[in-house]
């Protein structure tokens, strides 16, 4: 029978929670990495033991944790007590510089800034080879890693796409989605807080942006500009890799070809402002998404938790509120804390800044909380194991 | 043999309890964190910066009661840490109030 991992990072270490396919009873273990951020963590696709897992500190900066159990064991990829077959240690798995010239972006102040190196904000593993990753990063780059995460190398060419213009919104200039076009492997989308979204199709050898339709009127003096703008997350369906949805700071958008034009779908939403996008597993045109209420009050509107779910790719939405507080509830769910299992019917999760993570095993129709007092919750990664 | 007392997270993250003991070229600031750092290569980039070498701002470094923290890293330690009859302490700095 198939089970469900759930790999949650939070303020203060990460989780790891499993269940049998009926996804009625969980088990919670952790906290690994007690007392550090875990900004992501995320499982390879064809080896879903291999997980990877970014752990963070203001005081020791960044670690890359490398899981080939589960889970259940963890090491710092090529940097642990054990050296190389050359007999000399690399401790290199954390070790993020950016490629050639530095550069500079826009500071908040309007002068310009170089580019450093703070944190991984997203883990994406290949979709083929389990010793590839990406790591989308703050001050905004992508890198890559071949060999398990032991050492990582930057695609410089992204930060050419006007990156002299890109600016770190409040929560800083992160790269946050990583979405790899399971059809062709030399395409790859990436959004940036707060520059938008771009691709390439020649493997990461040139960037493009594709914010065109992208509106923001209260956030660029230029609503249409071609960088700048604040995308919180996009997501896709693996069966039709050309359909995009995105949660900007505020309006839902789509894209039909392949971000090359964007349209709003925020239609009936109580606010179009809001944080993770996700679409459902087994059918493309069903999203989910959860309205926050403002940017600067970022809880659910009339202190409600509801997740929004448009079964018609956007413009019409119905409220998901069976088992969810609806009443008092300020919690916010952060961009990278949504994700869909692909067991069927297709289970729904995400995580709270209060500390709960509630699943649905019915596509929506009813929710649970599974754990209510973690600490905030940074992100929800579902596995779908055999 | 100098002594260095690790904080707690890098002491697991090292995996190691309690003080580390590390014979370093030179008993200075510099070489003693090398030392460290070729010990237990996980630690490379959580005190100072890979590349620069610069200590991380929210790292402080004590020793004898003296804040060696912005002195360069030829600055020999004091010589009771040389001796070993002190630790050499790396400290997360206070935060929070």
């Amino acid at each position: 029978m198939s089970r469900v991992r759930l790999l949650v990072g939070t303020r203060k270490g990460a989780f790891v929670i499993t269940s049998d396919g009926k996804r009625q009873n969980w088990e919670i273990n952790g906290p690994h990495f007690a007392g550090w951020e875990m900004y992501h963590l995320k499982g390879s696709p064809v080896d879903p033991n291999r997980i990877y897992a970014s752990q963070t500190s203001g005081w020791f900066g960044q670690i890359i944790q490398r899981s080939d159990d589960g889970g259940k064991t963890w090491n710092p990829p090529g940097g642990g007590p054990t050296t190389t077959p050359e007999g000399m240690p690399q401790g290199e798995s954390n070790k993020f510089v950016y490629e050639g010239e530095v550069g500079t972006h826009k500071w908040y102040d309007g002068t310009q800034h170089p580019w450093e190196f703070k944190r991984v904000w997203h883990l994406e593993p290949s979709l083929t080879e389990p010793d590839t990753v990406y790591a989308g990063v703050e001050d905004a780059a992508l890198f890559q890693s071949t060999d398990g995460g032991k050492t990582w190398k930057e695609f410089p060419a992204l930060r050419h796409a006007k990156g002299h213009l890109w600016q770190p919104g409040a929560g800083g200039m992160g790269l946050h989605t990583i979405l790899l076009d399971p059809t062709n492997p030399k395409r790859i989308y990436i959004a940036i807080s707060a520059a938008g979204a771009f691709r390439t199709d020649d493997g990461g050898e040139t960037w493009r942006p594709v914010n065109s339709g992208l509106k923001s009127q209260y956030q660029l003096p230029d609503p249409d500009a071609e960088v700048g703008h604040c995308v919180h997350r996009i997501a896709l369906h693996p069966s039709r890799p050309g359909v995009l949805f995105m949660q900007k700071h505020w309006d839902v958008m789509r894209s039909d070809n392949a971000g090359d034009s964007w349209h709003e779908v925020s239609g009936n939403l109580p606010s179009d402002f809001g944080f993770p996008i996700d679409v459902h597993a087994h059918e493309p045109e069903t999203v989910f998404v959860v309205p926050i209420k403002s940017d600067g009050e970022h809880f659910p509107p009339e202190g409600k938790l509801r997740v929004y779910r448009s079964r018609t790719g956007g413009n019409d939405w119905e409220p998901l509120t069976k088992g969810l507080p609806q009443k008092d509830c300020y919690v916010n769910v952060l961009r990278d804390s949504m994700s869909v299992d692909r067991l069927e019917p297709c289970g729904v999760y995400f995580g709270t800044t209060g500390g709960q993570v509630y699943g649905s095993a019915d596509g929506g129709e009813t929710w649970n909380a599974i754990v209510r007092d973690l600490p905030a919750v940074l992100s929800v990664e579902a596995q779908t194991l055999p | 043999m100098i002594r260095v007392v690790l904080p707690v997270h890098l002491r697991t993250l090292a995996q190691v309890g309690g003080e580390v003991q590390l014979q370093p070229q030179h008993p200075t600031l510099g070489s003693t964190l090398d030392a460290l750092e070729a010990a237990y290569p996980v630690l490379r980039g959580t005190i100072r910066d890979h590349v620069t070498l610069r200590r991380r701002p929210f790292v402080r470094f004590f020793a004898c009661e003296q804040d060696l923290s912005l002195e360069p890293a030829e600055t020999r330690l004091p010589e009771l840490v040389v001796k070993g009859a002190e630790p050499f302490l790396i400290i997360g700095a206070l935060a929070g109030g």
